[in-house]
C-alpha cells in the first residue's frame, strides 16, 4: 500500500501544497482534484520520483520509495500528459518496446490481443504518425492492458478519447481493483467505476 | 508474458534506436557526409602538396570526427524527453545506467562507426602509408565511443535547454582533448618509426574508464534534467 505522510511540494518559489497525507489501500482508488495549477500533476510526479519533495515522506509497503528505488517501478505504471510513443514506429512495435521497458516481454500474439481490446483492430502496424489523437492515446493506454503492476498513476487519462474509450477505460480500472491493484488519478471527465467508493483529495 | 532480465533490456533499447535510426536515415547520413565534406575541404584549402598532407591526415580526420560527432549528441536523447519515452525509461523496474548504456552504444554504432569504416578512404586521399592507416583506425574504434559516451553526460545535462545545442559542444569538446591527443599521437609515431602501443593502451584506458562511470553519471544528469 501507498502511504503519503505530510509531503510539501513546490515548483519554483510557489508552494504547491503542504501537509498532505493520504493512505491507498489495495482495491482503492483515488481522484486528485484542483483547479489548474493547483499541483495535481506535481503530486504524480512526485509519486513517482521525478520530483523531490520539500518535505514530507512517500512509502512503498511501509518502505521509502526513495530506499526501493528499483523495486517499487517493478509494481507501479505511470501513464502521463505525454503517450510516450514513437511516431516512426507501429502500434504493435510501440506496445512491444513499452511494455519491455516496464519489465515484462511481450510476444506478438499477445499484443496484437491487446491492441484488438483497446480498439485498434486492424491499426496494429500503421506508423502511429497517421493515427489520430485519440488512437495514439489508446496505444499508450494499451500499457494497462499488458502491466503486472499493483499501482496505477494515471494523470488525465481521458483526453482526446471517445465514449467508448472512456467506458473501456472504466472497465479496467474495475478490473484492476477487483484484482486488489490501486489506482490514483487526475481527471476534469467524470469517471464512474461500478462497485467501488471513489476517494477524493482536494488540492487548492 | 515473462519477466525481462538486465541484458534483454540492453538489447531492447539498443535494438529500439537502431530501428528508429533506420527509419529516420538522414539523420544518420548527415553526420557521415559533414565528415566526409569537412575532411575533403582541408585538401582544397591547402593545396595538393603531398608531404604536408601526409602530416597533417591524422589531426584532419580526428578533428573531423571529434566535431561530426558534436553534430548528433543533440539528438541523443531529446526525442525521448520531448515524447515522454524518458520518463518511461526512469520508471524502468532496471537500473537507468543500463538503459542509457544501451542508449550510448546505439548511437556510437549509427554515429561512430560509419566515421570509423569511412576514415581508410579518406586516408588514401591524404596518401596516408597502410600502416599509419591500420593505426589510424583502431585509435578511432577506441576513440569514438569515449566521444560518445563523455558527450551523453554533455546531452543530459543541456537537455531542454533552448539553444543546447552550442552549449553542448562548449561543454563536451574541451573534455574531449585526451582522446584527440592519444590518437593522433598514435598515427605520429607509427610515421616516425616509434610503436604506437602506449598511445592506443592509454586510449583503451580511457575508453575502460569511461566504460565504467559515464554511464551512472549521465543517468545523474537526466535525473536532474527531469526535475
Amino acid at each position: 500500500m501507498l502511504e503519503v505522510s505530510n509531503l510539501a511540494c513546490s515548483r519554483g518559489d510557489h508552494r504547491l501544497f503542504s501537509g498532505l497525507s493520504f493512505a491507498l489501500h489495495p482495491g482503492q482508488i483515488m481522484q486528485v482534484q484542483g483547479e489548474n495549477g493547483s499541483g495535481k500533476t506535481s503530486l504524480l510526479r512526485t509519486l513517482c520520483g521525478f520530483l523531490m519533495p520539500d518535505e514530507g515522506d512517500i512509502a512503498w509497503r511501509g518502505e521509502r520509495i526513495r530506499d526501493l528505488d528499483e523495486a517499487y517501478y517493478a509494481e507501479m505504471l505511470y501513464l502521463g500528459h505525454l503517450n510516450a510513443i514513437k511516431d516512426e514506429l507501429s502500434a504493435l512495435e510501440n506496445l512491444r518496446i513499452s511494455a519491455g521497458l516496464s519489465g515484462v516481454e511481450l510476444d506478438e500474439r499477445e499484443a496484437m490481443a491487446a491492441l484488438r481490446r483497446i480498439g485498434l483492430r486492424g491499426r496494429e502496424r500503421l506508423p502511429t504518425k497517421v493515427l489520430s489523437q485519440g488512437q495514439r492515446r489508446r496505444v499508450a493506454l494499451a500499457r494497462l492492458l499488458v502491466s503486472a503492476a499493483r499501482l496505477w498513476v494515471l494523470d488525465e487519462p481521458l483526453t482526446a478519447l471517445d465514449v467508448g474509450a472512456v467506458a473501456l477505460i472504466q472497465e479496467l480500472i474495475a478490473e484492476h481493483l477487483a484484482r486488489q491493484g490501486m489506482v490514483i488519478f487526475t481527471t476534469h471527465q467524470p469517471l464512474q467505476v461500478a462497485g467501488v467508493e471513489m476517494r477524493s483529495l482536494s488540492l487548492s | 508474458m515473462k519477466k525481462s532480465t538486465l541484458f534483454g533490456l540492453l538489447v531492447l533499447v539498443i535494438r529500439r534506436d537502431l530501428l528508429l535510426a533506420m527509419r529516420r536515415r538522414a539523420d544518420v547520413l548527415t553526420t557521415l557526409i559533414f565528415f566526409v565534406m569537412v575532411v575533403s575541404l582541408f585538401p582544397l584549402g591547402v593545396g595538393p602538396e603531398m608531404d604536408m598532407l601526409r602530416k597533417m591526415s591524422a589531426g584532419v580526420l580526428w578533428v573531423a570526427a571529434l566535431l561530426s560527432s558534436m553534430l548528433s549528441l543533440g539528438r541523443l536523447f531529446s526525442a525521448d524527453y520531448l515524447d515522454g519515452t524518458l520518463e518511461q525509461m526512469m520508471l524502468a523496474p532496471q537500473s537507468l545506467s543500463m538503459l542509457v548504456l544501451g542508449k550510448i552504444a546505439a548511437h556510437w554504432m549509427v554515429s561512430g562507426l560509419p566515421l570509423v569504416l569511412m576514415a581508410p578512404v579518406l586516408g588514401v586521399q591524404f596518401d596516408m602509408p597502410a600502416q599509419a592507416l591500420g593505426v589510424l583506425i583502431i585509435g578511432l574504434l577506441l576513440g569514438t565511443p569515449v566521444l560518445s559516451m563523455i558527450g551523453a553526460i554533455g546531452a543530459a545535462l543541456t537537455l531542454g535547454l533552448r539553444g543546447g545545442g552550442v552549449l553542448l559542444s562548449l561543454l563536451v569538446l574541451p573534455l574531449c582533448i585526451p582522446v584527440l591527443i592519444f590518437g593522433t599521437g598514435a598515427v605520429e609515431a607509427v610515421s616516425t618509426g616509434l610503436s604506437a602501443v602506449s598511445h592506443l593502451s592509454l586510449l583503451g584506458a580511457l575508453l575502460m574508464l569511461a566504460l565504467v562511470f559515464t554511464p551512472w553519471v549521465t543517468a545523474q544528469a537526466l535525473r536532474i534534467s527531469m526535475e
